[in-house]
């Protein structure tokens, strides 16, 4: 019997995602591309197909694609074209997709992220358009076995681009990381809503396992049906282990598609390699090849906006901010432009900084709302904050104030006169409410007088709780010090 | 003469005078196609009210002085895989034989616009797959010379239509020759123009690539009216190109004097029925006493082109057709799951011609297989193209007849495929090359049979294949183009 070493496996993961574009119309027609419209509301002859009707190259559609690929670093082809990718399927109204095969519109890019304090850099292999399909409702749990199925076209050209990652990715962890750089890069470009639960941003990995050391790729797997960042990385995790098993078991490994289960948490066979489909792509003669000239190129790198990265750094190096402080208000464009144009009105940065994260994003989240529907306005935000620098108001009276600028959109100043929120400072009204609480706690008193100075936090507490949050603290301990330890 | 006999300039005049209404004029031209129809075959669909309707409204506009366009008011016939709204539009296919299309082809947007009132929709090859309207799911079309021949195909049914007097004119597709060869055969004008010069928006398409409508009429100077109407640029078909179109009537001058022809030798070596051969030389020795240069020609690529049609058009075509899968429209044959349904649908709806087709153009897609056959396919036509490129270079248009023979029997080809392909070996290579190709008459065979002569010019040359024809035509008949013909064709639809 020989002794038997354990091989180390080394995970090689590829990802393919899919992004809706977010232009107002179609790729290759005029409808609307409205989200939640009536089923079929927004169809027209060339979106579903129908006999004789051609497509048309929706302009603003290759320029988000093109904008895409720059903003992941990708060459943009001068010269590309259409391709038609040929299956049946009930929601393919034409029985194929307009996409494109072997001239992308961009190729050769990279993403850099950030993991455990390490940059690790991902080759972008392509970025090519495409179109949406419609969407299927089944009566059952998919089309076969199902009594009835629906079909909503509003969905069917809706564009779309398909970015191919390079096998970079080593491990599960990594690829969800790397997939929440790239749905941010998205969202700040302006290309898409990037939403993974509405199905704006899609993705399917590839996944193989090799000996430690090896150049040689394993046999991979095909990982579909991933909705959240979450299953992403949990079907992965999965699909390693399950690779691991199969190899260590002496077992071999077959080119193969799998749907991940997410309710059973397991992989499961869709089709192997044999049973793949031939797509029997040719150029689409429909539509003449796409020429992009370098003058447009470099109009729309114009108007690339500061990525998420190099705006974190920013953040760090301008406002001198914490890097965690920098992360969490880069997490859209509206939020990190809502906190730029705070600190323009207010001058300080740490502040809105803390304003930010804490009130408004903990509002934010209980509402359910997107930065760009709440109607405090920068120049609100710095008005609260300078009320509190001034001792007009307390800081606890500032979040109350917050919360009703942040439903109603009024100016903090009159907000604060409406309602009569107005710090006590006032020596001679602030002792008799002072004396009072005294006299109603002797308890606490006493063990303030002996020095227990927790203590006094509960009286001034008391005292506030007596002026309706109003007093200003510094003056009621004052107070308190001076009846209770002769100042 | 008969209304129905005269060209759309010659109606123009009476309907212009006053003498002549629209709705007269469309009456009797469905007078007619109810006498006739029942025997030729021509049309799948007669839209007999929305005709007079049309011809009313316009009758009324030229009262007010609205109606300007010089084929207003002019009944016009439209092949059946012209997408018409609100008229049954089949392609001469089970798969459709209910379909009511929600929309307009831009071509038949622009006959509306001018109030020419639409006759009806005409029998075709099963989605324009055929050379002899033989694979049409409906009906048997009779040319309308000699009513056990076919009348030449795809556009069958539009060729017989005007020549047998059952429109003025009409529209047809040419995907490889399916107006022009019907065209011979019939004894009419028919021309396929320049790639990108009439929109295909709305026509049901076979191969993409190659598809082009056209018009069929009874001389040249008709030619040039439907020209004037159809060709131009549609921003919703991005093959339509944006060029501007001259006024195509300004091309109709006898020029011959150092009129430029090419013949190609290819086609020279090319088995032709001596009948044939004779006519276009006779019309070639015409030209060239009159003042023309006769040049031979070489187009080496010539010889692949059958080969790489059949791979491109079929490879087009299996793409094209797999939207009909009883989905959405047409029919649906019901079966236990969905796949079943398709093939189901796809078995009954399908003719054999079009299936045949669906299988090669598959099979030439498939992995493995793109590039020996398309790709390969495609590389040829690119010389095809520099091969006439180069040729242009030394004559204005090329002369060759438009089939090696005129038109055969009915049944006679339909068992041997490949037989019934060759009759399209004159009009392929216009299509592969994308260039405007034009029949028009030039004699009759020994059994009084209409022979085609086929003048083909560079890309956007319409004027001059137009000017080419038009002085062919005025010099071999100085009193009035073809209507030797016409005499000729009444002879056997009254035998009848």
């Amino acid at each position: 019997m020989s002794v038997e070493t354990k091989v180390e496996y080394e995970i090689v993961i590829g990802l393919e995602i899919h992004a809706e574009l977010s232009t107002e119309s179609k790729v290759f027609c005029g409808c609307r591309t409205t989200f939640g419209a009536d089923p079929n509301s927004l169809v027209c002859p060339v979106c579903l197909g129908l006999p004789g009707s051609l497509p048309v190259l929706n302009r603003k559609a290759v320029e988000y694609a093109i904008k895409a690929g720059l903003a992941l670093n990708c060459e943009i082809a001068r010269y590309s074209k259409f391709d038609r990718k040929q299956y049946f399927y009930p929601d393919l109204p034409k029985a194929y997709q307009i996409s494109q095969y072997d001239l992308p519109l961009c190729r050769n890019g990279w993403v850099e992220f950030e993991i455990n304090g390490e940059v690790r850099r991902v080759g972008i292999n392509r970025v090519h358009l495409e179109e949406e399909a419609g969407k299927s409702v089944h009566s059952g749990e998919r089309l076969l076995g199902s009594e009835y199925s629906l079909i909503d076209y509003n969905r069917g050209g809706i564009p779309l681009i398909e970015i191919v990652t390079e096998p970079d990715l080593r491990s599960p962890e990594e690829a969800r990381v790397f997939l929440e750089q790239l749905r941010q890069i998205l969202l700040f470009t302006g290309v898409s809503d990037v939403k993974m639960e509405e199905g704006s941003l899609r993705c399917d990995a590839n996944i193989s396992l090799r000996p430690k050391g090896s150049t040689k790729f394993g046999a991979k797997t095909e990982v579909k049906n991933l909705n959240s960042f979450r299953s992403v990385q949990r079907a992965l995790e999965y699909e390693a282990q399950r690779q691991r098993e199969v190899l260590e078991s002496g077992g071999t490994l077959y080119q193969e598609t799998r749907h991940w289960d997410e309710n059973r948490g397991v992989t499961v066979a869709m089709r192997s390699k044999e049973e793949a489909h031939d797509y029997r792509y040719f150029p689409e003669p429909d539509l003449v090849p796409l020429v992009v000239d370098e003058a447009w190129i470099e109009r729309l790198r114009a108007e690339l906006p500061e990525l998420p990265r190099a705006r974190q750094a920013r953040f760090v190096e301008q406002y001198g901010l914490p890097r965690y402080d920098a992360e969490v208000l880069t997490t859209s464009p509206q939020l990190a432009d809502f906190f730029e144009a705070c600190v323009a009105e207010y001058g300080q940065a740490k502040p809105v900084s803390n304003w930010i994260m804490g009130e408004f994003l903990r509002l934010l989240k209980a509402e359910g709302k997107a930065v760009e529907q709440v109607q405090v306005s920068p120049k609100g935000l710095a008005d609260l904050l300078r009320l509190i620098d001034q001792g007009v108001i307390n800081a606890n009276v500032g979040k109350e104030v917050f919360e009703e600028m942040f439903h109603t959109g009024k100016e903090p100043g009159a907000i604060v006169k409406e309602r009569g929120l107005e710090q006590i400072s006032d020596t001679a009204a602030l002792a008799a409410i002072v004396d009072q609480v005294i006299a109603a706690n002797p308890d606490a008193a006493d063990n303030v007088r002996n020095g227990e100075m927790k203590a006094i936090g509960f009286l001034i507490g008391q005292v506030m709780k007596q002026t309706g949050g109003k007093a200003n603290p510094k003056v009621v301990q004052a107070l308190l010090r001076e009846r209770l330890l002769g100042g | 003469m008969a209304l129905y006999d005269l060209t759309a300039h010659e109606l123009r005049q009476q309907l212009d005078s006053g003498e002549l209404t629209s709705r007269e004029l469309t009456e009797a031209l469905l007078r007619r196609i109810e006498q006739l129809d029942g025997t030729l075959g021509a049309y799948i669909t007669v839209a007999a009210e929305e005709a007079l309707e049309q011809a009313r409204a316009y009758d009324e506009a030229r009262a007010k002085g609205e109606a300007t366009h010089p084929l207003g008011g002019i009944p016009v016939a439209l092949k059946d895989n012209l997408v018409t709204r609100g008229l049954r539009t089949t392609a001469a296919s089970r798969m459709l034989e209910n379909w009511v299309p929600p929309y307009d082809a831009t071509v038949v947007e622009r006959l509306r616009s001018v109030k020419a009132p639409v006759l009806g929709k005409t029998n075709m090859d099963e989605f324009a797959m055929g050379g002899s309207t033989e694979t049409s799911a409906f009906k048997v079309a009779r040319n309308p010379w000699d009513l056990e021949r076919v009348p030449g195909g795809s556009s069958g049914g539009s060729a017989i239509a005007v020549a047998a007097g059952l429109a003025v004119w009409a529209l047809g597709s040419d995907t490889g020759g399916s107006i022009r060869q019907p065209a011979a055969f019939c004894g009419v004008v028919g021309m396929k123009p320049t790639y990108g010069r009439v929109s295909r928006y709305g026509l049901i398409a076979f191969a993409s690539s190659l598809d082009q409508i056209g018009p069929f009429t009874r001389d040249v100077t008709d030619c040039a009216l439907a020209l004037n109407l159809i060709c131009g640029f549609d921003p919703r078909d991005s093959t339509s190109v944006n060029l501007e179109v001259p006024d195509f009537t300004k091309a109709l001058r006898v020029e011959p004097k150092g009129l430029r022809i090419g013949v190609p030798v290819e086609y020279l070596n090319q088995p032709v029925d001596p009948d044939v051969r004779a006519s276009v030389d006779r019309a070639l020795k015409l030209l060239e006493e009159n003042g023309a240069v006769i040049k031979e020609v070489s187009l080496p690529s010539l010889q692949y082109a059958l080969h790489v049609y059949y791979l491109i058009a079929s490879a087009e075509a299996s793409s094209n057709l797999a939207r009909f899968d009883g989905v959405r429209y047409g029919l649906r044959v019901p079966a236990a799951d969905v796949p079943r349904m398709m093939e189901e649908t796809r078995s009954k709806g399908f003719g054999p011609e079009v299936k045949r087709r669906i299988i090669l153009g598959t099979y030439v897609l498939s992995a493995g297989h793109y590039d020996a056959y398309y790709k390969k396919a495609s590389q040829v036509r690119t010389l095809m193209r520099r091969d006439f490129d180069q040729a242009f270079k030394e004559v204005d248009v090329l002369f060759a007849p438009t089939t090696s023979s005129t038109a055969f029997r009915l049944g006679e080809k339909t068992r041997d495929p490949l037989s019934m392909y060759m009759t399209d070996y004159f009009t392929i290579p216009v299509n592969l090359a994308g260039l405007p190709g034009l029949s028009l008459p030039c004699g009759v065979d020994k059994d009084g049979m209409p022979i085609g002569l086929q003048i083909i010019g560079p890309p956007f040359g319409e004027e001059q294949v137009l000017k080419a024809a038009y002085t062919y035509e005025q010099l071999a008949w100085p009193n009035g183009a073809g209507r030797q013909w016409r005499a000729g064709r009444e002879v056997a639809v009254d035998v009848r």
